[in-house]
């Protein structure tokens, strides 16, 4: 079996985010990693090849130079090779962008299975795995908290508020997978060294056969018009308490609030 | 020419760092108040190879592609949260594994080393006795070889990983007779801890260390197989202070672990605590004081990691020894100092068990002692340079 595994580099959740003068994020200036979320899609692949005979995970990333990091922690926890689209006119392309170059791409491997996480931690659109699907054809089965292989047959589970619910599929199928569906392993010291010998292959859009065109800033569908950093937390209120009435002055505020 | 450790260090470092402030850093504080020693963190780390980084490939170990560096980068980055599981994997890999390593016979290592590679079971090192630390050379504890067995009659003390749950065996140096000289013969056998007659007994009520598995051991008429010598009949003074060359580099890097820790724990807290209406960290008395800190890690990290990377390629024992107490003596010095300081930026709330400064400061002092203590690193040293100390 192969297994394809969508990741992507993102800025780093605990570091400050910044922005480049085109409104795009400013994914070179700063320190990046594997998106946490994709680490689950990951470990996914990785427990799938634990009970399979023969089978082969392949990550793929789309991004600039420093996006090498994110199939190189994918490496280092386990999988085999890696596919790295690296072209500057990829720079600001938007999730239908995105899918296309990554559809080109994972095409080209004949995947028996392709994994994604649920969202990437930075733009949390969740729509790429869903596009990714619907350019290769593929049945989806997204938002997996559970994933079941057997032979052909893939099953999932799908937990929302209401109902949890089992979906099946036959191969091939693209799944994303929650942060419910699995630990993500730390990688080994065994695991980082294997990683330095394992293959990462560069590919340009000439490579894919796409279009300039079609993909970057240009073509967006969408557009970021203006942005704001937060603003900085407020003082907040303290509810004095030394006359006896503070927790019912705090319960009036809760409710004020509407958070009771 | 550079001093750095290799960018697979440095993954590996982030990994072990992740690891550490997921599955160690929030509990570090509970188990040391209950005094629990958590055997599922053991053996998590066990399954991140932490316990195999020394190990051939055939016991489970990472074989050609690990090294000494890499368990310093372990301990070091797990002491950083928490002192109390970063001697449990030092004397678990230095001092339960390394001796099987070095000395054990293929059927020894075959029986035990998966199991210890893997994190699944630990070993303990019985060397200390109530009448002999550093002067290990007065082992008591006697072993005679009776009707093909060894019959070790004797007491313990200080023994790491030795009642765990987990524990599967503990090396024990024992007299088996006397040479030449007249002095005795010091050679080291294998008890499994199933054995009859081997008792760990309740574990000791420290000053720091508290999630750390430390017992006294007991053994009467304890009886194992003539096959349990552990490396040549004879050889085990010889062979424990081998041992304790290597385990005092490990538990430099423990030390530069915490002295990282109070230093990041300084500077957070000179930033956010106010007094006169300012940072405390504006006040050069507290802003000096943790400049120094970071003067202490990086020398102690340089010492360590130098020391380490002798180790990995094949120094010779003099040198190694050298080395080893040098960056044994002045990182665990320096631990204990930076614990003081770190408590003193504090002030009041370093004396409070609900910060993380309180618990580093109890940690700290034992650095100095177990291992070899600081004055038994000042006579090696000593005795490198050429000068007649006794």
């Amino acid at each position: 079996m192969k297994i394809v595994c969508c990741v992507k580099y993102v800025p780093d959740a605990t570091a400050d985010r910044k922005f480049a003068a085109d409104h795009t994020v400013d994914r070179v200036g700063v320190d990046g990693v594997l998106s946490e979320l994709d680490e689950y899609a990951v470990e996914e692949a990785l427990q799938i090849r634990e009970g399979a005979d023969d089978c082969e995970i392949i990550v793929v990333t789309v991004g600039p130079e420093p996006a090498r990091a994110a199939i190189l922690k994918s490496l280092q926890m386990g999988a085999d090779a890696g596919v790295h689209v690296v072209d500057e006119a990829i720079h600001g392309s938007d999730a239908v962008g995105t899918s296309l170059v990554l559809a080109k791409a994972v095409e080209r491997q004949q995947a028996d299975l392709v994994l994604c996480g649920m969202a990437s931690t930075d733009g949390s659109m969740s729509v790429v795995p869903a596009m990714l699907a619907e350019r290769l054809g593929l049945a989806q089965l997204t938002f997996g908290t559970e994933v079941a292989v057997d032979g052909t047959t893939v099953r999932v589970r799908r937990d929302d508020d209401a109902a949890s619910e089992i979906i099946e599929a036959t191969l091939p199928v693209l799944i994303s997978v929650t942060d419910q569906a699995n630990e993500p392993r730390y990688p080994s010291f065994k695991g980082i060294m294997a990683a330095k010998k394992k293959p990462v292959q560069t590919l340009t859009l000439a490579d894919l056969g796409i279009d300039s065109s079609e993909v970057g800033t240009e073509a967006a569908w969408t557009k970021v018009e203006e942005m704001r950093a937060r603003p900085p937390r407020s003082a907040g209120t303290i509810v004095a308490a030394d006359d006896g009435a503070g927790a019912e002055r705090l319960v009036e505020f809760l409710a004020s609030q509407k958070f009771i | 020419m550079r001093f750095e450790l290799s960018p697979e260090h440095e993954d590996f470092r982030k990994s072990v760092r992740e690891f550490a402030e997921a599955e160690i850093a929030p509990y570090a504080a509970g188990w040391d108040r209950e005094h629990h020693f958590p055997v599922e963190t053991v053996q998590q780390m066990g399954k991140l190879g932490l316990f195999g980084l020394t190990a051939p490939e055939e016991y489970g170990g990472a074989g050609e592609d690990g090294d000494f560096t890499s368990l310093c980068v372990a301990i070091e980055e797990i002491g950083r949260v928490d002192q109390s599981m970063g001697i449990t994997l030092e004397a678990a890999v230095g001092l339960g594994i390394n001796p099987l390593l070095t000395y054990g016979t293929d059927d020894q290592k075959r029986t035990w080393l998966p199991d210890l590679v893997a994190g699944t079971s630990l070993a303990g090192f019985g060397l200390t006795e109530p009448g002999s630390g550093s002067d290990a050379g007065a082992t008591r504890t006697k072993a005679d070889l009776i009707d093909g067995e060894w019959v070790i009659n004797g007491n313990k003390q200080f023994i790491t990983n030795s009642g765990s749950a987990i524990t599967s065996l503990v090396t024990v140096t024992a007299r088996t007779g006397a040479r030449d000289d007249g002095r005795p013969e010091i050679s080291t056998l294998i008890v499994p801890t199933g054995t009859p007659g081997f008792v760990a007994e309740k574990a000791y009520d420290k000053l720091g260390w508290h999630a750390s598995d430390t017992h006294p051991l007991t053994l009467q008429d304890v009886r194992v197989p003539e096959a349990n010598l552990l490396g040549e009949r004879g050889k085990g003074f010889a062979q424990f202070l081998a041992t304790l060359d290597d385990g005092r580099i490990a538990i430099a890097a423990l030390a530069v672990g915490c002295i990282q820790a109070c230093l990041e724990l300084s500077v957070q807290y000179a930033g956010e605590r106010t007094t006169f209406g300012v940072p405390i960290g504006r006040k050069q008395g507290v802003a000096f004081q943790i400049a120094d800190l970071k003067v202490m890690v990086e020398a102690a990290r340089a010492l360590t990691y130098r020391a380490a990377a002798l180790k990995d390629s094949g120094a010779s024992a003099t040198v190694l020894r050298e080395a080893a107490a040098v960056a044994k003596l002045y990182a665990t010095e320096s631990a204990v100092t930076a614990t003081r300081i770190a408590t003193q930026v504090f002030g009041g709330y370093g004396f409070m068990e609900e910060y993380p400064v309180s618990r580093f400061y109890r940690d700290a002092k034992v650095l100095e002692i177990g291992e070899g203590t600081s004055e038994v690193q000042r006579m090696l040293i000593a005795r490198s340079l050429g000068l007649p100390v006794e």
